[in-house]
């Protein structure tokens, strides 16, 4: 039996997608099964930047109106045989699915992964309630900006409600070290000391997650870029869980790092 | 039932009268006596300065009814009026309302962003308000933690409520109908623990130095 993780963030255009995209590929490069479900029913990106967009024939939404079994809408990884995607429906809309249906998806998918991973779509309505509906665990992403951080803070808000789903951990993405340095960019510190949740783990800004996008290659391929470092970190702790959680000091460190990593550039 | 006890016995004192009206003869009795008795007197409260009369009922419950006809016949002459109608009981809903509004109640959370908590009497919070995160009592308001959202004390028109939080970086302040907003550049130096209260010269929202407190707790013992 796996477990399922949404991964959210209130907000839109903070890198649910990319993070979900890229976390997947990690955890298959750890030789994981992983399932990546797109929920953003009518606004699907998870395809492209999987390059997969082309490979799509039935949808979610086919299975939850029964037009097809789950396993014939799960689509191959170009690259890892233990990677599939399920994705969304593009026509239609987030009310064509139910929390139910999408709960008796999330579970179906559980038995034959390691890790089913829920990509959220952007907002608080009917999207998220989907999204959140079939989950055990929940990642919140925010960018070090003041409206990322409410708008997290609010669906932290909302996940703790929420009795199915264990408590949310964040990822700070985009993070810009120049810019926290001079004060232009919330400091890690000052984010998780409003939102006071477990870190899971930073990925800098960086230009290559644009253009690996773009080609349909998620950045975690890319051993050598900084934001794959972070991504493959993230996708170590998750994997880690069973073991106790790791200290914020250990992120710390970890980040002290990539600290490092950006003074040598 | 001759020479029965007199239901209403009026009492003068330096500051005023005192009726005292019998609590276990009906109602209607007593009201007619307390009009013959006050007419009785004839033009004796018709002359001189205004006496102010405190009635005391004993253990007889009024309704806000009964309150108002004894104050009307009490005001009917001329030179009186009622200072106030003390009983010694209360409806089982009056006691639950005081005492909900003397209840300290504690929460352990952090109120988020879209959350609004409200409460009846004091509320004591361990935790965070965040941005966007609203906390509201009809008492007053004690953040063990950082307020950065909406606080609200005194919601039902207590102006002599406070807000106190360890860290004060509200974005509004309300206390009763007074309301305040941080301003807009913070000075972030400060980190002792404050409390917010309303001036009562000026009428708007002051912060101060928690250790001021005890000191407004004493000039307005009574009302706290």
């Amino acid at each position: 039996m796996g477990e399922a993780i949404v991964i959210t963030s209130g907000k839109g255009g903070v890198g649910k997608t990319t993070t979900t995209a890229n976390i997947g590929t990690a955890l298959a490069l750890q030789n994981k099964k992983v399932c990546l479900v797109d929920t953003d029913i009518g606004l699907r990106n998870l395809d492209v930047i999987m390059g997969l967009e082309n490979r799509i024939i039935y949808d979610i939404v086919d299975v939850a109106e029964g037009r097809c079994k789950l396993s014939q809408t799960l689509i191959k990884d170009k690259r890892f045989e233990c990677l599939k995607l399920v994705p969304a429906a593009q026509s239609k809309d987030k009310t064509s699915i139910t929390p139910e249906q999408m709960k008796d998806i999330v579970d179906e998918l559980k038995r034959d992964f390691d890790y089913v991973l829920i990509d959220c779509p952007a907002g608080i309505e009917q999207g998220f309630k989907n999204a959140v509906a079939g989950a055990d665990q929940s990642i919140v992403v925010t960018t070090p900006e003041n409206s990322a951080v409410r708008d997290a803070d609010r669906i932290i808000g909302l996940l703790e409600k929420e009795e199915s789903v264990a408590s949310p951990k964040l990822i700070i993405n985009r993070i810009r070290n120049h810019m926290m340095k001079s004060g232009g960019m919330l400091e890690i510190d000052e984010i998780l000391d409003v939102l006071a949740i477990d870190l899971l783990g930073v990925v800098v800004d960086d230009e290559e997650v644009i253009s690996a996008s773009n080609k349909g290659e998620p950045i975690a391929l890319n051993p050598s870029s900084r934001a794959s470092i972070g991504y493959r970190n993230i996708a170590r702790r998750i994997l880690g869980e069973s073991v106790p959680l790791m200290s914020l000091d250990e992120n710390k460190g970890f980040f002290s790092r990539m600290k490092k990593l950006l003074g040598m550039r | 039932m001759a020479n029965k006890l007199p239901l209403v016995t009026i009492k003068g004192k330096k500051d005023g009268l005192i009726l005292l009206l019998n609590d276990r003869c009906s109602y209607e009795e007593l009201i007619s006596e307390l009009k013959e008795k006050l007419s009785g007197q004839g033009s004796y409260f018709h002359e001189g300065p205004l006496i102010s009369v405190k009635v005391e009922v004993g253990n007889r419950y009024l309704t806000k009814e009964d309150r108002e006809e004894i104050q009307d016949i009490i005001r009917s002459e001329k030179q009186l009026f009622v200072a106030e109608i003390v009983s010694n009981v209360l409806s089982k809903d009056e006691a639950e309302e005081l005492r909900k509004q003397e209840q300290l109640t504690t929460l352990r959370q952090i109120i988020r962003s879209g959350q609004e908590v409200m409460i009846e009497g004091d509320i004591l919070l361990i935790g965070d308000v965040n941005p966007g995160g609203k906390i509201m009592a009809t008492g007053n308001v004690y953040v063990l933690g950082a307020l950065r959202g909406i606080a609200h004390a005194g919601f039902k028109g207590r102006e002599d409520k406070v807000i106190v939080a360890s860290v004060m970086k509200p974005s509004q302040l309300m206390i009763a109908d007074v309301i305040s907003r941080s301003p807009d550049i913070i000075n972030d130096g400060n980190r002792v623990m404050e409390y917010a209260f309303v001036d009562q010269q000026t009428k708007q929202i002051s912060v101060e130095r928690l250790q001021t407190l005890f000191r407004r707790s004493l000039e307005s013992a009574e009302r706290l």
